[in-house]
């Protein structure tokens, strides 16, 4: 046992500033928010324990299931739009283009940039004024002779959220398109080359060889923008500011922080982190045991 | 490669170019039909990724008498030094922004680079004791440490802030500084993690055959490799905190924050009317961070990929 401390002690040592903080500032704080968010409050008189009740509040509220929804149609944009084009863009580019880094490099240059400084064009682009006063892509429309096409973006009730996306979209596309890349590039040449020789016919190769070996990578892609998604704030925060159309939990989150409303606060923020979790924690049990398996 | 396997794909690699001979000429000019078809949609894209870079720079370089709706998607009627029936030129818009973000600028750039020195730093020592000194459970500490950036900063955010009232932290870059070395340990942890993974056996095993401890190998064999992952984390960590909007809005002032916050400020207060401000505020703040990704690209992407938990 003495030995086994001496073993082990050293490297927990040196680990030890990571655990502490990373112990409080994500696990206790997380407790803390959570014992928040059973607490009805304002900033000056003693908080009041009431269980659950400001989860069953929000739950039947309409402005909270109004900012849910807005979620959901966000992100199935959101997924459905990253995961196509950046799939599209790897496969074009995967097999050989000229000037293929060129490409790359243009399609991921979104990812440098923040969604405080891309908002302020799409705030511009999504601009929902129409006829003689269109601007941004409105005006394109117009021009382009598809005026038809012309809408209010995201100031539309209903699916105005789809356009929120449509920023989202245009940022994280090259990103999964870098991971697919990735992908196509881990499958051995020879693989598909043994496929060529039994005469599989283009389709069938991509049908039989490739796709199956994409799914870790598109797995990856999927859980990483559905959180993404799941946490979306500066993007709506920069192009709309905290108003009601776009509100999504987390910027419902910061009204109600502004407003001295902690215990509502925290617990849109728990709902979020569950949602949230629900992608995450299976994501990181399914990776650590396939890095486990592979190690034996 | 194998003798076999190289003669195994150049056969295939032949009866792929006589399939492609053999076929009638029609299908060829079906294949280069569909090749031209794939750069006309490559190029599509480009433009559309482009277009909002189009929509920054020309908008900037507008000035106030320049700007109406109708004219909103052409460049701009004169030079950008040239003066408008108002006096006003493009350049004023740059002008304009860079006295509001210039101050904002300087300090994030005091945020950014201590935090991404510091949790690269604390991120390589973790990462050594994590692939290479393990102690008993340190999968499922690393696998916990992991949870923490994926979490939604909201879900610690109320007690964060009450935290920084009582502790009497100032609103400024400061407490933004611990947030972010913080917060940025776990993604930190992971790339070096990832990263010794891939250095050999062989060389641990040689340094301890000389006598070195764990330590005297950790600063003698795998520190001097690491200068790559040290730039993708560097790189990576300078770029979040710098894109940070999230803890700076919950835990900053805008006249003490850094720049994304001045530039939301400086984006909504414009009218429709005059978006140049704004756009040369969008195009000067985003300035380091692309000017990281066009030098240093590919250890840029390296921390992209790195995201995804598998190296």
């Amino acid at each position: 046992m003495r030995k086994g401390i001496r073993n082990w002690g050293p490297p927990l040592l040196l680990i030890s500033p990571t655990i502490i903080l990373v112990g409080i500032f994500v696990y206790v704080l997380i407790g803390v928010n959570f014992s928040t968010a059973m607490t009805k409050d304002s900033a000056l008189t003693a908080s009041e324990f009431v269980g659950l009740q400001n989860f069953t509040d929000l739950l039947t509220e309409p402005r909270f299931l109004h900012s849910l929804a807005n979620l959901g149609i966000f992100t199935v944009f959101f997924m459905v739009g990253t995961m196509l084009f950046g799939f599209l863009w790897a496969w074009m580019l995967d097999k050989g283009v000229t000037a293929e880094g060129a490409f790359r490099s243009i399609y991921l240059f979104p990812m440098a940039v923040s969604f405080v400084a891309s908002g302020v064009v799409w705030r511009w682009l999504l601009s929902s004024a129409q006829g003689d006063r269109a601007s941004g892509l409105n005006r394109l429309l117009q021009s382009i002779g598809l005026g038809g096409l012309q809408n209010d973006w995201y100031n539309a009730p209903g699916w105005g959220m789809a356009a929120m996306a449509m920023p989202a979209i245009w940022q994280l596309a090259g990103y999964v398109m870098a991971l697919f890349l990735s992908g196509f590039r881990g499958i051995p040449e020879e693989l598909r080359e043994a496929a060529r020789m039994d005469g599989a016919s283009e389709w069938k190769l991509y049908r039989h060889v490739v796709f199956p070996q994409l799914h870790p990578v598109a797995l990856s892609a999927l859980v990483i923008v559905a959180h993404m998604s799941l946490k979306v704030f500066d993007l709506i925060m920069a192009v709309t500011g905290s108003v009601y159309i776009t509100e999504v939990p987390a910027t419902y989150m910061w009204v109600a922080l502004t407003g001295a409303e902690y215990g509502k606060a925290s617990a849109i923020a728990t709902i979020l982190l569950l949602l949230v979790c629900v992608f995450i924690v299976p994501y990181l049990i399914y990776t650590a045991r396939a890095e486990r398996k592979a190690r034996r | 490669m194998s003798e076999a396997a190289t003669m195994a794909v150049t056969t295939g690699i032949e009866r792929r170019n006589e399939r492609l001979n053999n076929a009638p000429s029609g299908n060829r000019a079906k294949r280069r039909l569909s090749r031209t078809a794939k750069y006309v949609i490559l190029l599509f894209f480009v433009v559309i990724v482009l277009m909002p870079v189009y929509v920054l720079l020309v908008t900037s370089l507008k000035g106030p008498s320049d700007v109406s709706a109708i004219t909103s998607w052409r460049l701009p009627s004169r030079w950008p030094w040239q003066a408008g029936p108002d006096g006003a030129t493009g350049f004023d818009n740059w002008v304009t922004a860079w006295n509001t973000l210039a101050a904002p600028i300087g300090r994030t750039f005091l945020l950014a680079i201590p935090a991404a020195i510091i949790s690269a730093m604390l991120g390589s020592m973790n990462g050594f004791v994590l692939s290479r000194w393990k102690f008993p459970y340190a999968n499922v500490v690393f696998t916990l440490i992991l949870f923490g950036m994926f979490i939604p900063y909201q879900a610690i955010m109320v007690p964060l802030v009450q935290m920084k009232t009582s502790l009497g932290m100032p609103s400024s870059i400061v407490t933004l500084l611990f947030v972010h070395i913080i917060y940025g340990l776990p993604i930190c942890t992971l790339i070096f993690r990832n990263y010794y993974e891939g250095v050999p056996n062989e060389l641990m095993e040689a340094s301890r055959v000389d006598g070195a401890g764990m330590l005297g190998s950790y600063w003698r064999i795998i520190l001097p490799l690491s200068l790559p992952g040290f730039v993708v984390t560097i790189i990576w960590q300078f770029t979040s905190a710098w894109n940070d909007y999230l803890f700076a809005l919950f835990l900053s002032d805008a006249n003490q924050g850094p720049v994304s916050l001045s530039l939301v400020n400086l984006s909504q207060g414009a009218q429709l009317s005059n978006y140049g401000a704004s756009m040369a505020g969008a195009l000067i703040a985003s300035l380091p961070t692309l000017l990281v990704y066009i030098i240093l690209g590919k250890y840029f992407i390296g921390g992209l990929m790195s995201g995804s938990v598998k190296s």
